[in-house]
């Protein structure tokens, strides 16, 4: 059964009189454990199919099933709770807590899902030590390289063994190497977690590891193709 | 949770110690002019009683309607059993007895002519040593020169007159007045100490004599114009002292123009009047600060919670309701203002104390006021100020962030992404 379904997902917006179509009737289907991407220009409909899938936002028309979930009929507070247990979010800017450190900033999932105190402390460190940062409990992002905050918000977003997570361009902040470590540590925890990961990225970087690459161009799929 | 918000609050100074440090300036600086004011309105009362008006004034009801013209032919006689009667009957009140009289003081040379001269307000009290009057009028913190008077013939002069008249301690004084007929009377007196009691209005030219030595030169044995009533611990109480004005006032139902009639502080001319509106500007002012406080504490908590946009938008994104992370926001608004209020309080009222201790000089401000107020206003720290600091450095920042907060509802989480982005 697919982890994720869309069916004549629509999105639009007005713009004065006009309306712009950011997803126009997109069918698509994942299954556990793909390792996909949404590829395209800026303004083809990358953020809004992650903003639909992540339940961050409604669809227009259409239906969005997650998990065997109609997210149409989720309330706001449901929506959280789906988001709270099962979707992890990795952003372009990391958007770590700034005052917290590296443990602190993987730990506040787990309590939000009110994990107890020991639990906590063995997921974060599973976590920190899967992105090669266990080393780096206590230190805060000021004190990190991009590349390290980008793999603290990794395990931030593994942490509660999401079932789904959504990375909007992940490297876009970071230099070729580090990328590269992004890249390999994502492919790694879904190889063994059997975690799904959802990239709308344009990076060339990015692109090469997709084993799925969903082109969308105005909103459209244009081309849904499987590496083998 | 709590702990992490914790350590949140703790770590992020721009979340903790600037609204932290502004909750105590605001609360310290309330709880200060709201003592400072309550001092003000308390000191002026209190000099008014205890050298014009007492918690309680007994005068005959003749002298009540001619006060200002201070008619000695109206004053009180039989004093000595009026006060024992009246100690008998209210335990609780200090009697002491007055004259308030006009006239001229002449310093003699050596020979006998006029060296100075000039006019006074005189005052007689029970100032000798086991006088209660020595005590009520605050003479011996009020010495400059010399000492108080021991004996009926001498007398205390304002340091300022004493200036004036170029008097030295030990000089001898001639006061000239008219008696209770209207006689011109003579009677020398030696000059032991010249005083300062920090009022424009007292300090100018007041002369301060035993009771027992102006009786006899005005013709008023056992007599006064006037009898005060203080209680005992110096704290007026106005319904107190009206319902004791009533009841002595129905005990002496006399019409004539020499029964005796009482009135306490409040229904004596102008007080009331001047009463309700120094308390109506006093609630105006801390009223009007306590707004304006809030505003600059309110503002604090609404930036507080709109720098924190994007930790905000973070936690909706992973899943954080929005009704708990508006319920943390006002936790921690509390929290910031509950603790800055206490220890705001506590600084407001350690300076409260300490300006109790040592006052304000507004001398400045006092000259040719002709106001029983004095150079040196004292804060006075109340049962209120140790509240009054918690209606602004509590309220403010909670409705600040109640307000503020409200933005978490209005946040489109659609926009989230995008917003990470930028």
């Amino acid at each position: 059964m697919a982890i994720i379904e869309t069916k004549d997902l629509t999105k639009t917006y007005r713009m004065g009189h006009a309306t712009i179509y950011a997803l126009n009737r997109v069918t698509l289907s994942f299954e556990k454990g793909e390792f996909a991407g949404l590829i395209g220009p800026s303004g083809s409909g990358k953020t809004t199919f992650l903003n639909m899938v992540g339940l961050l936002d409604r669809p227009t028309d259409g239906h969005v099933s997650v998990m065997g979930r109609d997210t149409g009929e989720l309330s706001s507070k449901e929506a959280a709770l789906f988001r709270r247990l099962h979707i992890g979010f990795i952003f372009q800017t990391f958007n770590l807590f700034p005052h917290y450190t590296a443990f602190e900033n993987v730990e506040f999932p787990l309590l939000l899902l009110k994990f107890d105190a020991r639990t906590r402390k063995r997921m974060v460190m599973e976590a920190l030590e899967m992105v090669g940062l266990a080393d780096r409990t206590k230190s805060r992002p000021s004190e990190l390289s991009g590349g390290e905050c980008q793999r603290v918000a990794i395990a931030r977003a593994i942490v509660k063994r999401p079932d789904i997570v959504l990375a909007d361009e992940p490297t876009a902040n970071l230099d070729a190497e580090n990328s590269y470590n992004i890249l390999e540590i994502m492919v790694r925890i879904n190889r063994e977690l059997k975690t799904t990961f959802i990239f709308a990225t344009h990076d060339e970087k990015v692109i090469k590891y997709l084993k799925r690459k969903i082109t969308l161009n105005d909103g459209k799929v244009v081309d849904d193709v499987v590496v083998q | 949770m709590i702990v992490f918000l914790l350590k949140g609050i703790v770590r992020d100074r721009a979340r903790s110690l600037l609204p932290f440090v502004t909750v105590i300036l605001g609360v310290s600086i309330t709880v200060f002019f709201y003592s400072y004011m309550q001092g003000a309105l308390t000191e002026t009362i209190d000099y008014s009683a205890r050298f014009s008006t007492g918690h309680l004034k007994i005068t005959t009801r003749g002298y009540e309607k001619e006060e200002a013209l201070r008619p000695l032919d109206l004053a009180i006689l039989n004093v000595s059993q009026m006060l024992s009667d009246l100690s008998a009957e209210y335990p609780n009140v200090i009697w002491d007895p007055r004259i308030q009289f006009g006239g001229i003081i002449d310093i003699p040379d050596s020979l006998g002519n006029t060296k100075a001269q000039g006019p006074i307000s005189g005052i007689a009290a029970d100032i000798l040593p086991s006088g209660s009057g020595r005590r009520i009028l605050n003479l011996e913190n009020g010495i400059v020169r010399g000492r108080a008077p021991l004996h009926p013939d001498e007398i205390l002069i304002t340091e300022r007159l004493a200036d004036r008249l170029k008097v030295s301690i030990g000089d001898t004084a001639t006061l000239v007045t008219t008696d209770m007929w209207g006689g011109i009377e003579f009677k020398n007196f030696i000059i032991v100490g010249t005083v300062n009691f920090g009022v424009d209005a007292l300090d100018r030219q007041t002369l301060i004599a035993d009771l027992s030595g102006v009786q006899g030169l005005l013709g008023l044995d056992d007599g006064a114009t006037e009898i005060m009533g203080f209680f005992k611990d110096f704290v007026y109480r106005d319904d107190i002292a009206r319902k004791i004005a009533q009841d002595f006032n129905k005990k002496h139902a006399g019409k004539d123009e020499l029964s005796p009639y009482m009135r306490a502080l409040s229904q004596q001319p102008g007080m009331e009047d001047y009463l309700s509106y120094v308390e109506s500007w006093l609630w105006i002012f801390v009223a009007l600060f306590i707004f304006v406080m809030s505003i600059v504490l309110w503002n604090a908590g609404l930036l507080g919670t709109l720098r924190r946009y994007y930790e905000i938008g973070v936690r909706l994104a992973m899943g954080e309701d929005k009704v708990h992370i508006y319920m943390t926001l006002i936790g921690e608004s509390f929290l910031i203002g509950f603790w800055g209020s206490i220890i705001g309080t506590a600084i407001g009222i350690a300076i409260s104390y300490y300006v109790q201790m040592h006052g304000i000089n507004i001398g400045a401000f006092m000259k040719n006021s002709t106001m029983l107020l004095p150079y040196i206003v004292r804060a006075r720290v109340t049962p209120g100020s140790f509240c009054i600091g918690f209606v602004p450095g509590l309220m403010a920042p909670l409705i600040g962030t109640a307000l503020s907060g409200l933005a978490v509802f209005k946040r489109q989480t659609s926009n989230l992404i995008r917003e990470f982005a930028e």
